[in-house]
């Protein structure tokens, strides 16, 4: 059986617009060739800084943005390709729940009529909808009695509640979650994140889970894909990625991490990366992370072809050629990394 | 050894439909010179209400109401607004969490700083210009004495919160407020400014209140801890102490709520049920009990407000001691 969701080559450039007088600026490569698949029931996390790429990655596989190159199949059909009614076909299966649970609903709309919205888009009638409405409301665990309240008369983590209800509400198999929990405080992401566990284990939902939060995605995710500069860098099973990490990227990240235990953190030596993410609107040549990566100048200093690149000297292949993602410690883990063997 | 800084029996409030809303509510905290105290809680515990009020930076209608902010043994609420106007800046520097905010995108990050030195002391605009330059270098901007004269946008958020922080250690404070420093950045710049602050903290002796709501962070870089909840600490000691054992059931649900990245797979979260109440709507009794797995009528939980005991290690709870081993 084919995967549920299949993601080819996906590109996607914003043009850098004109100065007043100046030269057009060069286009950011938000989303620079990614490829990955997701199975069903499946949930793949997907890390990243900031300009990392990974919110735009997950606007262009529901086409929320459209693509500038690359392809995404979703149930055997193509999604890139579809008509703008084949696409509305497909939407109620693909959903999208948003970080911000203040600013994703309509202050004027009611609990009920914000989940209902997609269901009466689709053909429900509206009476079926508000009542189907209500009862969503108790399967993520509000009160049904809440149907008539707006969103301002809920806390944060209700609101992403209603936000979870309006996404599931056509029963789809996949749905894209930008940063779902990262607005709320801790003690409530805790009954989000086992909302969302529960669902999936009851209706065998497909999640694409976008976080920064390296701890969250762990807890939620079957497998991981790290995001640097518009690429997945690495890719495996979640254990594979956390307990050894191929690239150095991921393993200065899950570095950075502070761990709640101070015995730990005081013992613990950090690898840094050096300064901070690049832009996607200058990409470095070679290895996109080259100018930032610790083991680069590890390797260049016990003695490869070595040329000299940010302010130092880095391995050739580093600077020269752009690693692909291939396999690095066996099973299903990937890294884009020349020297994906180093400690 | 006096505290660095000190708070003592702190209420802020702010008026209501049915009288004062207590915003916090009495308030003791201290940090010692070259001290790390971390101050976590949710959003609306009061965490940062109680260091706007200690300044006298809270907003109007709200006002401090009873309660000491001792800055060196001098409490900055019985100044006149001049002099606590002075005292800010010059002795106890302050970081907020958004670097964007807090920098004036028409002026070059050198002449804001230069703005601070010269507000306080009398030099002139080109030796002003030449310390900027040198607090940049200090809070490790990369070619300082060139990126003096650029501006914010030509930062990125974490040079910018690099800046915000060599703003607040120009004058030498004694003591430096963070507010959630590092919730804007990104993971891997958030663990180099938390390394530049502990530097600066120890290379100036300064006393640091790092107002957080992040435990691996207070893990990270703090000495002693304080909890808070609707408006009241209810549990302060050694990092150590509440983590190895915390006495608090917020503490202690806290700590259970948050996914660990070194956990075993599969853990289940254990997640507080509800949320917070509104600060004008706060139970009798515990603010807690609504939300506790360890609530309990006999103990006064509903009925009496608990007050925090211990030594050297607090908590506000009337269950203390009966809650660990089942914790």
């Amino acid at each position: 059986m084919s995967p549920l969701l299949e993601v080819e080559e996906l590109r996607r450039s914003f043009s850098g617009g004109r100065t007043l007088f100046g030269p057009r600026k060069p286009d950011v490569r938000a989303v620079d060739g990614v490829s990955f698949t997701l199975g069903r029931g499946e949930t793949l996390g997907l890390v990243g800084e900031t300009g990392s790429g990974k919110s735009t990655l997950g606007r262009l596989v529901l086409r929320l943005i459209e693509p500038s190159a690359g392809r995404v199949r979703f149930e055997g059909e193509d999604v890139t390709a579809a008509s703008s009614s084949g696409l509305r076909a497909m939407r109620p299966r693909m959903q999208m729940v948003f970080q911000d649970p203040y600013g994703s609903l309509d202050p004027r709309m009611t609990a009920a009529e914000i989940i209902a919205e997609p269901m009466t888009a689709h053909g429900v009638r509206r009476a079926e909808a508000m009542r189907r409405a209500a009862d969503m409301l108790g399967r993520v665990g509000l009160s049904p009695a809440m149907a008539a309240r707006y969103p301002n008369e809920f806390s944060g983590g209700q609101r992403q509640r209603i936000g979870i209800a309006r996404a599931i509400a056509l029963d789809p198999a996949l749905v894209v979650l930008d940063e779902p929990v990262s607005a709320l405080d801790v003690s409530v992401q805790a009954q989000i994140l086992n909302l969302l566990a529960d669902i999936q284990a009851r209706s065998g939902v497909s999640f694409l889970f976008i976080a920064h939060d390296l701890a969250v995605v762990r807890h939620v995710s079957d497998r991981v894909a790290v995001m640097y500069l518009g690429r997945v860098v690495e890719m495996a099973p979640r254990d594979a990625l956390y307990g050894a990490p191929r690239h150095p990227y991921t393993v200065s990240l899950l570095s950075a991490v502070p761990r709640p235990d101070p015995a730990k953190e005081r013992a613990k030596a950090r690898i840094r990366p050096i300064g901070e993410i690049g832009s996607a609107a200058a990409l470095p040549s070679g290895c996109r992370f080259h100018p930032r990566c610790p083991r680069a100048r590890l390797v260049a200093a016990r003695g490869v072809d070595a040329v000299q690149a940010a302010g130092t000297r880095l391995p050739r292949a580093c600077v020269e050629q752009d690693p692909q993602l291939s396999p690095a410690g066996g099973g299903a883990h990937l890294a884009a990394c020349h020297f994906p063997d180093e400690a | 050894m006096t505290a660095a800084f000190e708070l003592r029996g702190l209420t802020a409030a702010v008026p209501g439909e049915k009288g004062a809303v207590r915003l916090v509510e009495d308030v003791s905290l201290s940090v010692r010179a070259g001290e790390t105290l971390a101050v976590v809680g949710e959003s609306g515990s009061g965490k940062t209400v109680t260091f706007t009020s200690a300044l006298g930076l809270l907003p109007k209608p709200g006002r401090v109401i009873a309660g000491q902010a001792l800055l060196e043994g001098e409490d900055l609420l019985a100044l006149p607004p001049e002099q606590l106007r002075r005292r800010r800046g010059a002795r106890i520097g302050m970081v907020f969490q958004d670097p964007l905010t807090g920098l004036n995108p028409v002026f070059t990050v050198g002449e804001q700083i230069a703005e601070v030195l010269r507000a306080h002391l009398p030099i002139s605009r080109r030796e002003a210009r030449d310390r900027a330059a040198a607090l940049l270098g200090r809070v490790q901007i990369p070619d300082a004495a060139r990126r003096v004269d650029d501006y914010p946008h030509q930062f990125s958020g974490g040079m910018r919160q690099r800046v915000l922080i060599a703003m607040a250690i120009a004058l030498g404070p004694r003591v430096l407020i963070a507010d959630e420093p590092t919730t804007a950045l990104d993971v891997t710049v958030q663990a180099q400014v938390l390394d530049l602050l502990g530097d600066l903290r120890a290379s100036e002796g300064m006393g640091m209140v790092l107002i957080t709501h992040d435990l691996g962070v207070v893990a990270r870089q703090a000495d002693r801890v304080a909890v808070m909840y609707a408006g009241r600490v209810v549990e302060t000691g050694t990092v150590e102490e509440v983590f190895r054992a915390p006495r608090h059931p917020y503490t202690i649900s806290l700590f259970r709520s948050i996914p660990e990245i070194d956990a075993p797979a599969g853990t289940m979260l254990a997640p507080i049920a509800g949320s917070p109440p509104d600060p004008a709507r706060r139970p009798p009794g515990c603010a807690f009990a609504p939300r506790c797995f360890a609530v309990s009528d006999a103990h006064g939980c509903r009925s009496v407000r608990p007050d925090l005991i211990g030594a050297g290690h607090f908590a506000a709870c009337h269950r203390q001691g009966a809650i660990e081993v089942a914790a």
